[in-house]
């Protein structure tokens, strides 16, 4: 209750510096909306369903890269980190691309498969398999020996091993990787349906900005930290609670 | 072959192993001389490991072990820290190669990990991700027994280690010694024909380490398995082996086997095992010398 007090106080505070910076007509309306404007933009997007399609088909995409890119990194990141060489060699450069912002992947990108779907899976993949790679490959070294030891010991081996040891055993370790993953992919998706009409949230941005309604580009990027914060809430936070009830310590952060 | 010197001294002629009470276990006839013995649950001749230390040079951890343990023989291997005891007990379970020699269980050389070893580490190992149930589950799975006779099973051991109660908990939320029988429950619902205990109980207070060691000698008769357990406890060497086996330290060598003939059910405070005990400590300290000048210096044990 005390929390929910703090928070109602920040926001309502913040919303009356926004109501006041309104009125105080710095601004002209299309530049600086007001939060009515923005609330009006929000309804008619629901309204006219607009909205929620672009949810639809950001979702889809979200769904599909980042699912890709975990799939992908999970193989990596353990092949990195149990092979000596690939370890020496590979981990350096994992490292160092991690560095390149995901969008730098879109000309090659457009070249490659065109203005079309794949070309923003490509972008998304990009963008997070590399920290859901080096996610996988410390997971793997940091997680205790003795796991892995257990489980060759009863019989596990190949992928039997991985799938019912190896991974749920790194598992609180690469949890942190994973959730990063999502957040880069999640960056990365709506940079690249920025970029051409594509459907999504990120072209529901632009567009927002080509009929120069600042109502609607607020409204989205609102829609956009929501989704995150929902995800984030609803999938991680309830991964990470499992995980602490069975091991009995918070997942390593 | 040459009889290895170490595995004679301190051990000669036929060991008869005590009456467990109940008929299925005919008396074993355990004979020193391995040449000589029936067909042994496990042996080991000549085993040596050496590896390669941070600043390059070869250490020697094990030096030409020769053991013979007899089927449903509990043999208790002592030795000071550093001897390589859980050492050996890794290349019993296959999870790490010896440099030379040969390891057979049931004259078949080992080959990397299998079922028909199971090592309890001292860490225990036990799958945090997983209920107390799913862990003792764990090792029939991987093996393909069907969901019904796995159920049946997991019963089963539960109850034999008295956890019925608490087959939906996770490992973090047990005692050290409730997680002891878990591991205990695990290894053995693989059934295997040897079961190797690394140091299993060096962590538990006393009163629970007593109740485990009446624990295990009963599950031991019980279930007949040949047992192979790392103590550097004399006492409970003693309180628990049909055998006992004293590593040297630093390479790791078979110094001296002792049988002990004592009447079970056995009591760590039980005089007799008390004096035997003595005796292989005495052995004993030598090697922990040897380790503490190797640690501290020749003026420290002085």
């Amino acid at each position: 209750m005390k929390r929910f007090a703090k928070h109602a106080i920040f926001y309502t505070t913040l919303l009356a510096i926004w109501v006041v910076l309104v009125k105080l007509k710095i601004w002209p309306a299309y530049v600086f909306p007001s939060p009515q404007g923005v609330l009006q933009s929000l309804r008619a997007g629901f309204a006219d369903h607009s909205f929620w399609i672009a949810i639809a088909v950001s979702m889809k995409r979200m769904l599909l890269g980042y699912g890709l890119s975990v799939v992908l990194g999970m193989i990596l990141g353990f092949g990195v980190a149990s092979n000596k060489f690939l370890e020496e060699t590979m981990g350096g450069l994992l490292v160092s691309l991690q560095s390149l912002p995901s969008i730098c992947w879109l000309p090659l990108a457009v070249l490659w498969f065109g203005l079309t779907e794949k070309a923003i899976l490509f972008v998304v993949v990009m963008g997070s398999l590399l920290s859901v790679t080096i996610a996988m490959e410390t997971g793997r070294q940091q997680m205790p020996k003795i796991f892995g030891m257990a489980g060759r010991n009863l019989g596990a081996r190949g992928f039997k091993l991985f799938w019912h040891v190896l991974l749920p055993a790194s598992l609180p370790y690469i949890i942190s990787g994973l959730k990063q993953g999502w957040a880069f992919a999640w960056r990365s998706l709506i940079s690249g349906e920025m970029i051409f009409v594509s459907l999504g949230l990120g072209q529901l941005l632009m567009m927002g900005r080509d009929l120069n309604d600042m109502s609607q580009v607020i409204a989205v990027m609102i829609l956009i930290v929501a989704i995150g914060y929902i995800v984030d809430g609803l999938v991680f936070k309830s991964i990470e609670r499992r995980l602490q009830q069975k091991w009995g310590f918070a997942p390593v952060a | 072959m040459t009889p290895n010197p170490a595995t004679q001294a301190g051990y000669s002629g036929e060991h008869r192993s005590p009456a467990r009470g109940a008929s299925r276990w005919k008396i074993v006839v355990l004979h020193r001389d391995a040449e000589s013995a029936a067909v042994p649950k496990l042996k080991l001749s000549g085993v040596s490991l050496s590896y390669q230390t941070n600043d390059g040079s070869r250490l020697l951890a094990l030096d030409d072990i020769h053991l013979t343990v007899a089927p449903g023989e509990f043999l208790c291997i002592v030795g000071p820290s550093g001897c390589g005891k859980s050492t050996l007990l890794h290349l019993i379970a296959g999870l790490q190669s010896a440099s030379s020699g040969n390891i057979l269980v049931d004259e078949k050389p080992v080959a990397g990990p299998g079922t028909d070893r199971i090592l309890i580490f001292q860490e225990l190992g036990l799958f945090p991700w997983l209920t107390v149930a799913q862990n003792i589950e764990f090792g029939m799975k991987m093996k393909g027994i069907s969901r019904a006779e796995r159920q049946e099973k997991i019963e089963q051991y539960l109850r034999l280690v008295h956890l019925a109660q608490f087959k939906d908990s996770y490992t973090h939320q047990l005692s050290g010694g409730m997680r002891q029988r878990v591991a205990l429950a695990r290894a053995l619902a693989s059934e295997p024909d040897v079961l190797l205990m690394d140091e299993p109980f060096a962590a538990l207070d006393a009163q629970t380490r007593d109740i485990l060691h009446d624990e295990l000698e009963r599950i031991w008769a019980e279930t007949g398995r040949t047992i192979v357990f790392v103590t550097h406890n004399v006492r409970e060497a003693v309180r628990l082996g049909d055998r006992v086996a004293l590593l040297t330290f630093r390479p790791g060598r078979v110094k001296r086997e002792y049988a002990i003939d004592l009447p079970r059910p056995r009591h760590l405070e039980d005089v007799e095992v008390a004096r035997t005990a003595r005796e292989i400590l005495d052995d004993l300290r030598e090697e922990i010398n040897k380790s503490l000048e190797e640690q501290y210096g020749h003026e420290a044990v002085r």
